[in-house]
């Protein structure tokens, strides 16, 4: 194949996962609409004094399973369609391909779909499915429309191995805040509901996800695996980057600042977990807060702030 | 937290209340805040223009925004990381840090030599707790806990019981480095932050624009821009020289990225020392020369446009490869010539270079790639006094027109167009030659001493830090007693930091010890 062949097939590529993604979405969003009527049955035994509903016989859990079900297999085609996306991308353009903001919308979004799906295997959360689908779908579209650049060679600037670590630490530990992210809005979720809701009336789609306090630690955990990768990304491999490149390793240009700011939030986020207080409702906050300084200096400081880093888009 | 009752204050002793403030400070909760605080706080430095990082774009600002401008500068706005706020925040975070890292390192150390807590009397009222029955001896019970435990710190006793009945207890506990990962990690970061300082405190950095065939000193005179810090001094600067023979760039010639830059060479020769040898470089983004104890960046580069201008009588007053600057991607720069010796009046000119131009239907040229396959340059000139003699210092990429009149054409300015090798006669008789084009290369010289120990600090720092994120202290009790010909076991285990997913650990805890016991006989069971 030729290279503009291989850029095609990326891009027709990255197009159908979008469109796969879209499905996947449905899938999940029927998932949850199809558990309406159906109380929880699905508590994992883990759960200390998690009372446990006796499990309905009826026709719709079954069918709520089913279209989670899709909503799984289908978010694996996506993943394994993105995936030959990116490397035919970086085939084409000769390098690896994450050069621009194009493309590590791509490779970002490829690696939370593969945390998500081994995190299901893991530890069962496809009740995060809906979230991340459709937000993966966004990303990739609107990257898509928005940012797309055709493939070619890096910059000079950018033409250097710590790219490689930097730029790939920094997508791992995005790719984890997002699952994180997606596991705090529905602990909010599931926790404002079991605090609210009478026992009698705990049915729907939200009363077969574990608990909150499951809920909770799932997002702790992606969290405490995603900040030692963020600290190593943004306050080691990028100042060591920096200091070879511009000749100082930390000089306040606006994705630095941002990428400080993320790693403040963040480490806020643990330490608010660990005090008396702020955990639980807080701390959730917090991580979203994180996340979305995280977004910003993505989206907001690439088109809008500007910097030394601005050859990125 | 016992640290949150503010009223109390107001009646306690002086030194009562110094130990109050010193309990706040530390306290968990106001690192939490300090830390929001500090995220804050950093916030406006990446939104408005810092003096630190482009003092041109700080000026422009005030320029352009003459009321709101100066409020903001008097705020420390344009310098947020050196503002007295921002590093009031961060000194009275190293504070609690510190004042948090003493204490709770006397409090480990004192917990790295104690032995695990006595197991307590009633193990099946923990949350996680199990009754099993083997036919297995106490002490095989225990010795199949240990090995189910692995590393961990043990103690086993043989305790009587109330009944009578005598039972051996283990209690262990596991995950001290939990604790050791976490005061390194805290530790680190005041290492991080008293290296950031130093570095801050001795270093340079500086910038110069290096002409083709021109040579750079290291000296203070030959930056456009340097900055030191405060325990470095500006005469100390390490000897050498750096020779800019030539400075080659490619571009992507074709494809929708035609333009694209890819690659850019800075090659000439160096020499450290007053009058050291001369060695060859190549730099490259990406790769510096390193001299003198400093580095040489490349940062930038632009055109210079050799320019001569000979006066009525023939003579040749000004010759010069004058740097203009390139304000876009496909290097239309902007530039100024000052011809002080000019006659009869000092002569200014200020326009544009395009290295590629094409000429729009409106008239207007434009250039449409960076590389000089058709340069032009295009000028306004201005005659009078340019002002060089008043003593002020002067930028050589402005025009101080206040004395200055400039030449028109009807209402229009009158304009020099030059291709390359042109000349054009001015009103005034003088003639202006655009003589050949060289590249200047924009070097960055910085000296980082002291780099190792932010980057010593921040990787101990990592280090501890996964280390308190993923070990989990644990305490496991056993209580193992005969009764008849079985042997009855509690287990509980506890952790520090409460989790969900105990219980399944426990299942496995005991899970691995039922493997190496005796089941009870069937017949025997309950
Ligand atoms: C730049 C400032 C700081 C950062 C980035 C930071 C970061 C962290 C992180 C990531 C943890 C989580 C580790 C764990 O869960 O065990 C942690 C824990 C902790 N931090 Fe900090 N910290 C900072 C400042 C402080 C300060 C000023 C204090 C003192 C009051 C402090 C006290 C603690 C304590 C007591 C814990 C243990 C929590 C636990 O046991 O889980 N930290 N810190």
């Amino acid at each position: 194949m030729t290279l503009e062949q291989l850029g095609r097939l990326s891009n027709y590529s990255v197009v159908s996962a979008t469109v796969i993604l879209a499905l996947a979405f449905v899938a999940y969003a029927a998932q949850w609409g199809l558990a309406r009527n159906v109380a929880a049955v699905r508590q994992p035994v883990a759960v200390p004094g998690g009372a446990e509903a006796p499990a309905l016989d009826d026709l719709e859990p079954d069918r709520s399973d089913v279209a989670g079900g899709i909503g799984y297999s289908l978010t694996s085609l996506a993943t394994l369609v993105l995936a030959v996306g990116v490397v035919t991308r970086g085939l084409s353009a000769e390098r690896v391909p994450w050069g621009n903001m194009y493309e590590f919308s791509c490779v970002g979004i490829l690696v939370a779909l593969v945390a998500y799906l081994v995190l299901v295997r893991v530890w069962d959360i496809d009740w995060i499915g809906a979230l991340v689908t459709v937000f993966a779908m966004i990303v990739l579209g609107s990257s898509m429309l928005f940012v797309y650049v055709p493939p070619g060679p890096l910059v000079p600037a950018l033409d250097s191995y710590w790219l490689v670590i930097h730029v790939i630490g920094a997508i791992t530990a995005g790719a984890a805040f997002l699952v994180g992210a997606a596991a705090s809005i529905l602990y909010l979720l599931k926790a404002r509901a079991e605090a609210r809701t009478p026992e009698d009336e705990r049915v729907g789609f939200l009363w077969r996800m574990p608990s909150s306090a499951v809920i909770d630690q799932v997002a702790y955990r992606v969290h405490a695996f995603a900040f030692p990768i963020w600290t190593f990304a943004a306050l080691i491999a990028g100042p060591i980057w920096a200091q070879a490149a511009w000749g100082r390793y930390w000089g306040w240009d606006a994705k630095e600042v941002w990428a400080f700011i993320t790693w403040v939030f963040y480490a806020a986020y643990l330490h608010a977990r660990a005090t008396a207080g702020w955990r639980g409702k807080a701390a959730a906050i917090l991580a979203l807060v994180a996340f979305a300084t995280f977004l910003f200096n993505y989206i907001g400081v690439n088109l809008f702030v500007g910097g030394l880093h601005s050859y990125a888009t | 937290m016992t640290d949150d009752r503010p009223d109390l204050a107001s009646e306690l002793s002086p030194r009562e209340f110094l130990r109050w403030i010193w309990r706040q400070l530390t306290s968990m909760r106001t690192a939490l805040s300090l830390l929001l605080l500090l995220a804050i706080v950093a916030i406006p430095g990446s939104l408005l223009p810092q003096r630190g990082v482009n003092p041109r774009l700080v000026e422009a600002y005030l320029i352009d925004h003459p009321t709101v401008g100066p409020v903001l500068d008097t705020l420390g706005l344009f310098s947020v990381y050196t503002s007295p706020w921002f590093s009031g925040v961060y000194l009275l975070l190293m504070v609690s840090l510190v004042g948090c890292i003493l204490p709770r390192t006397a409090v480990y150390l004192r917990a790295l030599r104690a032995r695990p807590p006595k197991v307590p009397r009633n193990l099946l009222r923990f949350p996680a707790s199990s009754e099993l029955v083997t036919s297995s001896s106490p002490d095989e019970v225990v010795a199949a806990a240990r090995t189910a435990l692995g590393r961990a710190r043990v103690d086993v006793v043989e305790r009587e019981l109330p009944d009578g009945g005598s039972a051996v207890e283990l209690s262990a506990e596991k995950g001290y480095l939990r604790e050791a990962g976490n005061l390194l990690f805290h530790v680190s970061i005041v290492v991080v932050l008293v290296g950031v300082a130093m570095t801050a405190l001795l270093g340079y950095r500086g910038a110069a624009i290096v002409v083709e065939g021109d040579r750079f000193s290291n000296v203070l005179t030959q930056y456009d821009e340097f900055g030191s810090g405060a325990l470095f001094d500006r005469d100390d600067l390490p000897p050498f020289t750096v020779t800019l023979d030539d400075f080659a760039a490619t571009y992507q010639v074709d494809g929708p990225q035609r333009g694209a830059p890819r690659s850019f060479e800075a090659t000439g020769t160096y020499a450290e020392g007053v009058d050291g040898s001369e060695h060859p470089f190549s730099i490259r983004v990406n790769h510096p020369l390193e001299v003198g104890g400093a580095s040489v960046f490349l940062v930038g580069q632009g055109y210079a446009p050799v320019i001569r201008v000979t006066d009525p009588d023939g003579q040749v007053v000004y010759d010069e490869a004058v740097p203009f600057l390139p304000a876009d991607a496909s290097y239309t720069s902007n530039g100024v010539v000052k011809v002080p010796e000019a006659r009869p009046e000092q002569l200014g000119f200020q326009g544009f270079f395009l290295p590629t131009f094409v000429q729009g239907d409106d008239g207007a040229t434009r250039s449409v790639f960076p590389a000089p396959l058709a340069p032009i340059l295009g000028l306004f000139v201005w005659h009078g006094d340019l002002g060089l003699d008043d003593g002020r210092p002067q930028s050589v990429y402005v025009l101080d027109k206040t004395k200055m009149t400039q030449y028109m054409t009807g209402d229009k300015g009158y304009r020099v167009s030059l291709q390359k090798g042109q000349s054009q006669k001015l009103p005034d008789g003088n003639t202006i030659t655009f003589v050949d084009l060289k590249q200047f290369a924009r070097f960055q010289i910085a000296a980082t001493p002291g780099i190792e120990v932010p980057l010593v600090g921040i990787v101990a720092g990592l280090i501890g830090l996964i280390g308190s994120l993923s070990i989990r202290p644990r305490r496991t009790w056993v209580r193992a007693r005969r009764e008849g010909s079985r042997t009855v076991v509690e287990v509980a285990v506890l952790d520090r930091v409460p989790r969900v997913d105990l219980p399944a650990d426990l299942e496995r805890f005991t899970g691995r010890m039922t493997e190496q016991l005796v089941p009870v006989d069937e017949g025997d069971a309950s």
